[in-house]
């Protein structure tokens, strides 16, 4: 059996910048995607990117994943795309080749990098073909270039509902409002005034009642809430819409580090269940590191940088660098990571992440 | 429908085109692109039929997590159309069982 020093589960752009350190380093790695291509969200991302300079602020998400596989070519990351994990035993790993063919590996560390899939709401009608998550809408829109109507309705403001809308206008086809059931908007300011300065109408204190249709969506009822989350009645409105878009957050893919025995806890700021990890990214299972969305829902910069800190962490476990080494790179990282935790949408994930630090040294007995 | 012109995609590049068979009807697809991609272009959104009740259900989570858009292909049943690329000649029939 095939034994590797690091396998890194997902080549998103935390997965990439992981297996990039590691490999640098001098480890040998093998980096698994599922996917035809690696990059994971970066190629859906045609917008220009918020945060720092430092950070790829305004280069658009495409751009930043073409950077990410440059280095990884450069630094001799082994990757191995349309293949599946099936299952994780102890060490050793199962995976699904070209879709025929199961093998294990063994691998002396993992690195989970599996990135978040996306949360649902159900409603009357939420099950007809039209209803779809906004990132599904935003892959089939911007990667494969198929519009699958022609006047969306998105739910939720957060800034996956107010980046998506955007980019269904760019593709050319309308959106008859974003509705948000709490009384203000979730994203990011820049990104609510474009989309209404496009003349797109946020509906706040909004919800959908149902959705019609026979063999697709045809139209939708939405209504207003009170200041306990109850329908207003006599508010409601209807119209016609052919797509409805879910964007009511993410949440970590943690399937397989759960497999592997990770302990996780729930944080509401961080998308809800998250593997417990400590400030090198190692969860609870020791030789077993997390990063990027999978570690919590957050932004590509502090995908990469969580990346880059696992892949230093999982590569000085190794003795491929000395403690020394290792020190002051991973210092660095986390001055780095703190520092993107900034603003106030920043501060609640930054404090949440203390929490998991903090409940990983009590249960590590550190 | 096909994105034609983008403002930060540019224009449609011109990939290669092959027929597939849906339920019967040949229709024009890019050789790679997803089955479901495919299907949406040509306008065709309901994909399937719940076993017992007879419930349409299409396109969802674009990622093969969920199911809704598994169809008949070659032959084969459940076959999730989001991640799985179009051949030349591909036959594909609305599932119903
Ligand atoms: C619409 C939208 C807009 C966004 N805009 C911004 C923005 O402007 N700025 C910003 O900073 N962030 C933005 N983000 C967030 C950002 O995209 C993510 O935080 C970041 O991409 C997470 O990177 P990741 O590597 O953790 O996960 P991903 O990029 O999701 O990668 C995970 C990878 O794991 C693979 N995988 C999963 N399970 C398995 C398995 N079992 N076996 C093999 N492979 C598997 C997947 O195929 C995928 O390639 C946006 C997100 C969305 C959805
Ligand atoms: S749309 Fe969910 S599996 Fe294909």
């Amino acid at each position: 059996m095939l034994t590797t020093d690091v396998v890194v589960v997902g080549g998103g752009s935390a997965g990439l910048a992981a297996a990039i350190e590691s490999s640098k380093a001098g480890a040998e790695v093998l980096l698994i995607d599922e996917n035809a291509r690696p990059g994971g969200q970066l190629f859906k991302q045609i917008h220009k990117f918020f945060g720092s300079r430092r950070h790829y602020a305004g280069i658009r998400g495409f751009e930043i994943g073409r950077r990410l596989l440059e280095e990884a070519h450069k630094n001799e990351v082994e990757i191995k795309l349309n293949t599946i994990i099936f299952g994780i035993l102890g060490n050793k790993i199962g995976i699904v080749e070209d879709k025929t063919h199961a093998k294990w590996l063994k691998a002396k560390t993992i690195i989970f990098s599996c990135g978040a899939s996306e949360k649902l709401i159900s409603f009357p009608g939420w099950t007809l073909p039209g209803v779809m998550g906004a990132g599904a809408a935003q892959t089939i829109i911007n990667l494969h270039r198929v519009l699958p109507g022609s006047r969306f309705l998105m739910i939720g403001s957060g800034n996956v509902g107010l980046v998506v809308s955007y980019q269904i206008l760019q593709a050319g086809a309308e959106v008859v409002a974003i509705i948000e059931a709490l009384p203000k908007i979730g994203g990011y300011g820049i990104h609510a005034s474009k989309i209404r300065r496009a003349g797109v109408q946020i509906a706040v204190s909004h919800t959908i009642k149902e959705a019609y249709g026979k063999d697709k969506v045809e139209a939708v009822t939405i209504g207003a809430l009170d200041k306990n989350m109850n329908l207003v009645p006599g508010s409601e409105k209807r119209f016609k819409v052919d797509v409805i878009c879910l964007a009511v957050g993410l949440k970590p893919n943690i399937e397989l580090p759960l497999m592997a025995g990770c302990e996780t806890m729930f944080l509401a700021n961080l998308g809800g269940q998250v593997p417990i990890h400590d400030e090198n990214m190692e969860t609870t299972v020791e030789g077993i590191y997390v990063a990027g969305d999978c570690a919590g829902i957050e932004e590509v910069s502090t995908a990469i940088e969580s990346g880059r800190l696992a892949g230093i962490a999982v590569a000085e476990k190794l003795g491929y660098l000395t403690k020394n080494e290792a020190y002051d790179v991973k210092v660095n990282l986390r001055e780095v990571l703190d520092e993107l935790r900034g603003g106030p949408f920043g501060m609640q994930r930054k404090y949440a992440k203390q929490q998991l630090i903090r409940r990983a040294a009590h249960l590590k007995g550190v | 429908m096909r994105i034609k012109k983008h403002p930060i995609l540019g224009s449609l590049e011109k990939k290669k085109e092959v027929n597939i068979v849906v339920d019967g009807k040949m229709l024009k697809a890019i050789e790679g692109e997803p089955i479901a991609s495919a299907l949406m272009a040509n306008k065709i959104i309901t994909f399937r039929k719940t076993r017992i009740t007879k419930e349409p259900r299409g396109y969802f989570c674009g990622i093969g997590l969920c199911t809704d858009c598994m169809m008949i292909v070659n032959g084969v049943p459940n076959v999730r159309t989001c991640i799985t690329p179009v051949t030349k000649g591909m036959k594909i029939e609305t599932q119903t069982v």
